[in-house]
């Protein structure tokens, strides 16, 4: 298949599909615009290793630029697009080029929700997504005094331990009543509130934010309840939210994020959507979910990249996500949202326990703490009824005997 | 430079110069050696850079922790000399390492 496919997004998603698309014998032309300067990179480490100096930028790369040149994928970074054109079937850059597409994929990401309270625009408060965003806020680790992180999902708990162990002080404020509420079950958030509480955090819940204050730069941040916590800077980690702007002004179908079928594709077939931007229909969860992660990218892009190339694929991977703070390890396989039993395997205080999250009997996901084996197991076991709740339990059984 | 040899399972070698410090996984990836996915990047969370390390090499390079070895456990047909190579870090020692590739990483 011949043509020129447009990619917009130069992250995980983006660039695995143009890799993918090679794979599957497309021969055009492979454009790839990405707003950042940086090739495609993973963006994991930059609320861990990377923040903490761990890691030179090159390191962070997917790939050597080599690689690109290689696969004859051009690489324009550094490019916003501003809008889709779907009758010319182009895209028109910021700065006014207009590209035309056979085959168009929206791999857009999905940037941190901003705050608007009053102080919002202060220096000093920092959002994490980026490679630039963790350069800025790794010379806050060095300088000591308290941080106050806002939000305490994966990214707020990531950061907050990677602030202590470089020895700042730490305030979490969580507006909810336990930490990743978002994402796991009430055991899963204990662990991690003893966990970071033990370490030194400052964890707040059910605190809910007003406003900060400050010269030009942020110097506090002040609760609802009127307390004033004094800082020398602030992250903001209250989740992400789909970058669907360009598919809307192109009057695509959005469905929480970019609509796209399990082909990848949006309502306009030759326009296709894959990672954090876009929803997808589950099988396995019977409705349509939107994945902020890794691996999601990268099994979403293979069947965007496929299709793509005029081939056939359908995506119904079974989602994971994991998660290091301080010494543990946090593997989730599936979604836990909509579980109405969990069975708990393993002690949590032995720092090595999995919670196993039921549905109707069947089993909907997994958060394995410092147990790889229960994470990998229990990948084969997703959307798998009849499972022995009780040897389930018994951390005695060895788990590949439940493997059916 | 250390040199590190990777080969396919169709057989077909690469020869890689792999900085000091890196990882095995890494020196694969920036040197375009195929058939090492590395998808979570180092974490040691998916067991998707799994090689089999030639058994002249097995004692320099040393045994999985404990959480890679469970890892392992899942790859794709492990065996005794199986390593994720995100958690082999290149030293001068290694000079001449030699990893096999697995048919597909799991």
């Amino acid at each position: 298949m011949n043509g020129r496919a447009i990619i917009i997004g130069a992250g995980q998603a983006g660039a695995q599909a143009a890799q993918s698309m090679r794979q599957a014998g497309f021969a055009g032309e492979i454009v790839i615009f990405g707003e950042e300067p940086e090739p495609p990179y993973q963006r994991p480490p930059l609320s861990k290793g990377y923040l903490q100096g761990e890691l030179d930028t090159e390191r962070l790369y997917l790939r050597p630029l080599a690689f690109y040149d290689q696969l004859k994928i051009d690489l324009r970074l550094g490019v916003r697009v501003a809008s889709i054109d779907r009758a010319a079937k182009a895209v028109a850059t910021e700065k006014g080029e207009t590209v035309s597409y056979d085959k168009l994929l929206i791999a857009t990401g999905a940037p941190p929700r901003r705050l608007a309270c009053q102080g919002a625009d202060l220096a000093g408060i920092h959002y994490l997504r980026t490679i630039a965003d963790s350069d800025a806020l790794r010379p806050v680790l060095s300088e000591g005094g308290r941080i106050v992180i806002v939000g305490a999902g994966y990214i707020g708990l990531e950061a907050a331990a990677s602030a202590r162990k470089a020895g700042l002080e730490v305030t979490v404020l969580e507006m909810a009543d336990r930490v990743l509420a978002r994402v796991a079950g009430k055991e899963i958030s204990a662990f991690y509130e003893k966990l970071h509480r033990d370490h030194g955090v400052d964890l707040r819940l059910g605190a809910a934010l007003d406003h900060f204050e400050g010269e030009k730069a942020v110097a506090a941040a002040i609760l609802k309840s009127g307390e004033t916590i004094a800082c020398k800077a602030v992250l903001v980690g209250v989740g992400a939210a789909p970058a669907t702007a360009l598919a809307e002004a192109a009057d695509l179908r959005l469905a929480n994020g970019v609509w796209t079928d399990e082909r990848a594709q949006t309502s306009d077939p030759s326009i296709f959507a894959a990672g954090d931007c876009a929803s997808h229909p589950s099988a396995i969860y019977d409705r349509r979910i939107r994945l902020e992660s890794v691996p999601n990218a990268i099994e979403q892009a293979k069947v965007a990249g496929v299709n793509m190339a005029g081939g056939e694929a359908r995506y119904d991977a079974v989602p994971w996500f994991w998660s290091d703070q301080f010494d543990v390890k946090l593997q989730t396989v599936g979604v836990s949202e909509g579980a109405d039993e969990t069975v708990i395997r393993g002690e949590p205080s032995t720092r090595r326990f999995s919670v196993w999250y039921f549905q109707r009997g069947r089993l909907i996901a997994v958060d394995a703490v410092n147990d790889p084996a229960a994470f990998a197991i229990s990948k084969r076991l997703i959307g798998k009824s009849g499972l022995d709740a009780v040897k389930l339990a018994d951390a005695g059984t060895d788990l590949k005997s439940l493997a059916f | 430079m250390p040199k590190i040899t990777y080969i396919e399972h169709n057989g077909k070698e690469h020869v890689v110069d792999a900085d000091v410090g890196v990882s095995v996984m890494e020196a694969a990836v920036k040197n375009m050696v195929p058939g090492i996915d590395a998808d979570c990047g180092g974490a040691c969370a998916c067991a998707t850079c799994h090689v089999y390390v030639d058994a002249a090499w097995m004692d320099k390079v040393g045994k999985p922790e404990a959480m890679e070895e469970s890892m392992l456990d899942f790859a794709h047909e492990p065996k005794e000399n199986s390593r994720l190579s995100c958690q082999i870090a290149v030293r001068k020692e290694l000079d001449g390492l030699v990893v096999r590739l697995p048919e597909f990483q799991g």
